[in-house]
């Protein structure tokens, strides 16, 4: 293989880790780790999702930063949502939810400037967030994401994250938890 | 003790004259079949808001009821609402949630209609019906009646109904106080494009009854208020101008509407607010001075929250919403949320309300979230042999409500019950479930337009 296909692969491996490690940290309820990974200005959009005709897919999501989504925001707002978790009476997180994040279909969209140099990489999965919580109760949210990971002081940070979930009703009471 | 025999609605159940309610009423689902044709079969149900359909052919598909409803504007503009299911075989006619179309085809057997309702295209017309069928009478069923106010879109199934703006009554000014902009021009509200709809496992009625003016569940929303998601980004969730109002619960008892509102003070500036944007705050600053001048002393009025019965709500200040409660069963509640921002609001402005919206409201909203704990796991722990025996309580200001209030000489339409001092009060959840009774109980609207009786009787005099 050429040194770049090489580099190629290990970046992707490295992209693949982080990204499990990362879903370790939500599982695991290690949020001020997890924040730690968001860049300052980090980017959080979830749209809604209509139902459209075949050929109008440009009204199938909400618009970020125009229409009300499912989640729009940066840093702040998801620190608060955190800081809320751990007051330890945000009834809707406690008693706390088991949750699992299962990623797959991990495919790397970009890498610039290049995959031996790499500062910014843009990265496309599937997950599979499965909650459970009190007794019986369960969701399962599927969808796709897309993030775009940008090196800052030798490490990945996420600067982006796009969630499209594959719902139209949300099927889910609430969305106390991270995707 | 003997045994009781599960049965549907009966008088009793809601003792608005103790304060008991029976948890029957949430966990029954023969009560639940009934309310379906009682409640929502007549009641008027709100539908939408125009600027969701501004163009000819533009449809939005909207629920009245458990059922799905075509939202849509005609060739001409005309506004109708139609029950989304083909009068051939059933089929759901449109299952998108919003476009624009000429004609609205059944993909079942391809009866087609025009967007006022006509039947306008039927397969093999000549060959299979001899051109006998009378398309006339075949086109898609509509509501009874549809009232367009404010731009917002109000529809019932029954003819005998009274009018919207009877059916709302007195309780029609606070409405106002969603649907004007927030200098008090008529109307001058837009929906936010992307509607939320969420499920939620509890029976309607919970949400009803907290948007009605539940004031006691402060410990709910205490995770949200240690940290702060206010409008100027920290802080309380309401803004501090509350603290010098008078908090009060007005009902309107004959036709089962209520608000929690606060009345400002004659002479007090609204307190800076919004720092962190001159943009945002110059614009509510203006226009709070703006509708005190305009509207006077109902300019000191401003609503937090209020319910239309029966499934109804909205948040007049921040974040300014409408939501329907529909039923989906005993068990179950979608809810559909849109979001309201002045129309000619700068973009900054626009944009600092859709954040703080969002992280509020809905099922990502860290104030909404710990709502929807508390209705799932109340419904669910109501439901059991032993638990329905026992009533909820709603004994809070029993006795307290007067029909004349008045303060710093503004008097406020409705009964009122001044939550200032009390805190808190059960007077409006009463109030809902009083007329819930009623509707449940009257054979006909004569009935249920007691208001009209009484007028009578004065002209009569």
């Amino acid at each position: 293989m050429t040194d770049d296909r090489i580099a190629r692969v290990l970046l992707k491996q490295e992209i693949e880790e982080f990204l499990y490690r990362e879903a370790d940290l939500l599982d695991e309820r290690r949020y001020d780790e997890w924040l730690a990974l968001l860049a300052e200005d980090a980017r959080y959009w979830m749209p809604m999702r209509r139902n459209v005709k075949v050929d109008d897919r440009e009204r199938e999501f909400t618009r970020e930063g125009r229409d009300i989504s499912w989640f729009d925001e940066g840093k702040e707002t998801l620190t608060r949502r955190v800081r809320q978790i751990q007051t330890g009476i945000h009834w809707a997180e406690e008693p706390v939810s088991r949750i699992s994040h299962l990623l797959s279909n991990i495919q790397l969209l970009e890498v610039n400037p290049s995959p031996a140099e790499p500062a910014e990489v843009s990265v496309r999965c599937r997950f599979l967030v499965y909650r459970n919580r009190v007794e019986t109760e369960t969701d399962f949210l599927v969808g796709k994401r897309e993030d775009l990971l940008r090196r800052i002081d030798g490490h990945w940070r996420i600067a982006r994250r796009k969630i499209l979930l594959d719902q139209n009703v949300l099927l889910s009471k609430n969305l106390t938890f991270f995707f | 003790m003997a045994t009781t025999r599960i049965q549907g609605y009966r008088p009793g159940l809601v003792d608005v004259a103790t304060g008991q309610i029976s948890r029957e009423i949430f966990v029954n689902d023969e009560i639940y079949q009934d309310e379906l044709e009682r409640v929502f079969a007549r009641a008027w149900l709100f539908v939408g808001h125009e600027s969701q359909i501004p163009s000819p052919g533009d449809f939005f598909v909207s629920s009245m009821g458990e059922e799905s409803v075509i939202l849509c504007r005609d060739r001409v503009g005309k506004v109708h609402v139609f029950l989304n299911s083909c009068r051939h075989r059933g089929m759901k006619v449109c299952r998108y949630d919003e476009g624009n179309a000429a004609v609205l085809t059944c993909p079942y057997h391809g009866w087609s209609y025009s967007t006022d309702g006509r039947l306008v295209g039927v397969p093999y017309f000549r060959e299979a019906y001899h051109s006998t069928l009378d398309r006339s009478a075949w086109g898609l069923v509509e509501v009874a009646q549809l009232c367009l106010y404010k731009s917002s879109v109000w529809a019932t199934w029954d003819p005998a109904a009274p009018p919207f703006l009877e059916y709302l009554g007195d309780f029609l000014p606070y409405i106002d106080l969603t649907l004007d902009a927030w200098d008090g021009s008529d109307g001058g509200t837009e929906i936010l494009c992307g509607i939320q709809k969420w499920r939620v496992p509890c029976n309607w009625k919970f949400p009803a009854e907290n948007f009605s003016g539940d004031s006691y569940h402060n410990i709910s929303h205490r995770s949200v208020d240690l940290v702060g998601i206010g409008p100027s980004g920290s802080g309380r969730r309401d803004m501090p101008e509350l603290n010098m109002a008078r908090k009060l619960h007005i009902a309107f008892p004959e036709r089962g509407h209520q608000t929690t509102s606060y009345l400002l003070p004659k002479e007090a500036a609204p307190p800076p607010a919004y720092q962190h944007s001159s943009v945002v705050s110059d614009y509510f600053r203006e226009c709070e001075e703006a509708r005190r001048k305009k509207q006077g002393d109902w300019g000191r009025m401003i609503a937090l929250v209020g319910e239309v019965f029966p499934n109804t709500a909205f948040l007049a200040r921040q974040p300014r919403t409408l939501a329907a409660w529909h039923p989906r069963g005993a068990h179950e509640t979608e809810i559909w949320r849109c979001f309201l921002v002045d129309k000619s609001a700068p973009a900054e402005v626009k944009d600092f309300l859709r954040d703080y919206y969002i992280r509020y409201s809905g099922p990502g909203g860290m104030t909404e979230q710990d709502d929807m704990e508390n209705w799932n796991y109340a419904h669910a722990a109501s439901r059991g042999t032993i638990a329905r025996r026992y009533p909820y309580s709603y004994e809070q200001g029993m006795g307290t409500a007067v029909d004349n209030y008045e303060w710093e000489g503004f008097r406020v339409p409705g009964t009122v019950c001044d939550l200032t001092q009390a805190k808190s009060s059960e007077h409006n959840l009463r109030n809902l479930y009083r007329r819930w009774a009623e509707f449940m109980e009257a054979e006909s609207w004569d009935e249920l337009t007691i208001w009209r009786r009484q007028r009578q009787a004065e002209a009569a005099e």
